[in-house]
């Protein structure tokens, strides 16, 4: 029968079979979850095969930038709301599990403060302040990883949508949103550690965070969480509700004149990217062991754009393509040329928009349908 | 205070006031539809609507009955798009009353109630959804709850893929239902917008132009298919084409600087001396 008529767990399959480019991503994204682990663990570290751990915490960086970037792209490729202000979401997830890291630390801090983390002794603080309280259970503060960035995006996508402020104004505002947030963070009354942020972390869950095992474990809790959130976000593009939200990108009063209340629709998918990329956050901290304000810089935000932009909006695989092209590249050029990074990054952002306007896949989808068509004329 | 300075980014100036946004998180309130039981389904009293000083609608009284196709004439700024945009919640008047049936104040509701009240809107231009499929589009439109929640979950029923079946019949579009909107001509663009109207199964019709651009077979296939929907709904007409208003109207209004000039027969409309004079230039 019709792709429309059939259940949720049938859709998600038809859906899939329909997403030529989301079937190479998780075969891809598979064959990482498989191989590393082997070429990581099981391989000697003399053999020319075997995968260093630094490799590995790379890799998994890029998925959490790859997982943001599939946030971004539901919420700005699908829904059309451009948020230059994701990465505080992002960063809002990582200070949440940061503050259960530090917790983690107890007495092996510089100072043997059993309950104050260093920076607080250091500031001469006598007791924690009210919002650290259960950041030591990390239960709590997976759910915090949640709450927060969700909470953030509900309060102020409803006021946001609310007066219907939309396009370019309600970019800035997302921008002022973040900036303010970076500017807060510096401040060391905060009782978020200023501009160090937190680092030095120890443990998660009793595991040394430097054990090659614990590093391979949240690497493919990564990979799951990547997997879970493509498989996520297809299936809510594909459903009749994902079809409303592109409506809404096309033609937005249209919508409400057909009885759609446009405003629930965008806090939705609002708060639900912003949950997202509050738990990318949080994957990524444990890997790089560090999170200090300037995640919430508003370049960052911009950057992640630029992702999704470059990789092809609109399609969910393409903001992955985009997230790991771009961020390779960053690796590449900072290590070998680094005072070309920047000029790099910004002929990416004039050049993509204007040859290639849908990106590297839609370039890449133009060009097999080309080759087809000549193969068929031939 | 927030609400106001995002108010004054958001760059809107079409509305007078701005409009009403209901709770985002509720069920939509509107569950049953207008009380039409005294015959009238469109009560329009006194409305007046001022754009910096400029008077859109000038005490505007109009009564619409249950059935009927009215057709709305009047040269550029009478107040005909302002009308339709006070009617269906985009424009909020300054003063008057507004009632759908006896029992539902227009103005006391948003723009997605009114729709989901029963009254429905085509554009002046067509504005088909044309990265969805002609399907898609007729799905869009569909009458029922509304919610995201039900949304993420909810799948077509074989009646209401009947229902799409059946419209794509009325409309002609039966053979393009998997193309995509934008690919249709003017003229079909056009229909699968009636289409859309239709689906969502409206007590009120709001026709805004519905013709313009279309071919003379077009016209002739458009204004069967409005005189067939007259009976089951009311439909409100506005149009400029003086052969097609004459081909489908019972009964025609004359607006003219916000207010009713002449109503009547479209005989009796073309031979009232004012309308001569302020509209048909003769």
């Amino acid at each position: 029968m019709d792709a429309m008529t059939i259940g949720p767990r049938n859709r998600l399959i038809a859906a899939l079979r329909a997403d030529r480019g989301g079937q190479w991503f998780l075969a891809v994204l598979l064959a990482t979850g498989v191989l590393a682990p082997l070429l990581n663990l099981a391989v000697p570290p003399s053999s020319a095969l075997h995968l260093s751990s630094y490799t590995v915490t790379l890799i998994g960086k890029y998925m959490t930038y790859a997982m943001l970037a599939i946030a971004v792209d539901l919420i700005w490729g699908y829904c059309g709301i451009l948020s230059l202000g994701h990465g505080a979401f992002f960063a809002l997830g990582g200070y949440a599990i940061g503050m259960y890291l530090m917790r983690e630390i107890g007495t092996r801090g510089v100072y043997g403060d059993p309950v104050l983390p260093d920076f607080m002794v250091f500031l001469n603080w006598k007791q924690l302040p009210w919002f650290w309280y259960g950041f030591n259970h990390f239960a709590f503060a997976a759910l915090m990883v949640v709450v927060v960035p969700g909470l953030l995006a509900l309060v102020f996508g409803f006021l946001a949508f609310r007066s219907r402020v939309s396009g370019v104004y309600l970019s800035i505002i997302t921008q002022a949103l973040t900036y303010a947030l970076m500017l807060a963070f510096f401040r060391n009354d905060m009782g978020f550690g200023g501009n160090n942020g937190f680092t030095d972390f120890k443990d998660i869950l009793g595991f040394n965070l430097q054990a090659p095992g614990t590093r391979m474990a949240l690497f493919l809790v990564t990979v799951l969480a990547l997997g879970g959130s493509y498989l996520l976000c297809r299936c809510i593009v594909a459903s009749r509700a994902g079809r409303v939200i592109a409506a809404i990108r096309d033609a937005e009063s249209r919508a409400r004149f057909l009885g759609y209340r446009v405003e629930s629709y965008k806090l939705w998918v609002f708060v639900f990217s912003a949950v997202l990329a509050g738990i990318a956050g949080a994957l990524y901290v444990p890997q790089i062991g560090i999170i200090n304000p300037s995640e919430f810089s508003p370049a960052n935000s911009i950057e992640i754009v630029i992702w999704v932009a470059i990789g092809g909006r609109g399609t969910l695989y393409g903001a992955v393509v985009g997230a790991l092209l771009v961020n390779y590249a960053k690796t590449y050029f900072t290590a070998a040329l680094p005072s070309m990074w920047l000029y790099a990054l910004g002929a990416l952002f004039v050049l993509v928009p204007l040859f290639l306007p849908r990106g590297v896949v839609g370039a890449v989808t133009q060009l097999r349908s080309r080759m087809i068509g000549a193969g068929a004329t031939s | 205070m927030i609400k106001a300075v995002m108010g004054r980014f958001s760059g809107r100036s079409h509305s007078a006031k701005p409009p009403r946004v209901g709770p985002m998180l509720a069920p939509n309130r509107i569950e049953t539809g207008p009380d039409s039981s005294r015959g009238v389904i469109l009560y329009l009293e006194d409305i007046t609507v001022s754009f910096d000083g400029f008077r859109a609608l000038n005490a505007l009284t109009l009564y619409i009955e249950v059935g009927e196709l009215r057709c709305i004439i009047g040269p550029n700024g009478a107040g005909k798009t302002t009308m339709m945009d006070v009617i269906t919640g985009k424009t909020r008047p300054d003063t008057g009353s507004a009632w759908f049936g006896q029992t539902l104040d227009l103005l006391a509701l948003t723009e997605p109630e009114i729709a989901q009240a029963g009254i429905g809107r085509k554009f002046q231009k067509p504005t088909v959804f044309e990265h969805h499929t002609v399907f898609e589009n007729l799905e869009l439109a569909m009458a029922g709850d509304k919610s995201v929640w039900k949304w993420l979950y909810a799948r077509i029923t074989p009646a209401e893929l009947e229902h799409i079946e059946q419209v794509l019949e009325t409309v002609r579009l039966t053979e393009r239902r998997d193309e995509r909107a934008g690919a249709l001509s003017h003229g079909q663009k056009q229909w699968l917008e009636i289409g859309m109207l239709l689906i969502q199964e409206p007590q009120l019709l709001l026709v805004d132009e519905p013709v313009a651009g279309m071919t003379p077979q077009e016209v002739e296939r458009t204004a069967e298919l409005l005189a067939s929907l007259a009976g089951r709904h009311s439909v409100i007409v506005v149009e400029h084409d003086m052969e097609f208003v004459r081909s489908i109207a019972r009964q025609v209004t004359v607006l003219h600087e916000g207010s009713v000039l002449a109503q009547g027969s479209i005989d009796e409309v073309q031979s009232n001396a004012r309308v001569r004079e302020v509209y048909l230039g003769v």
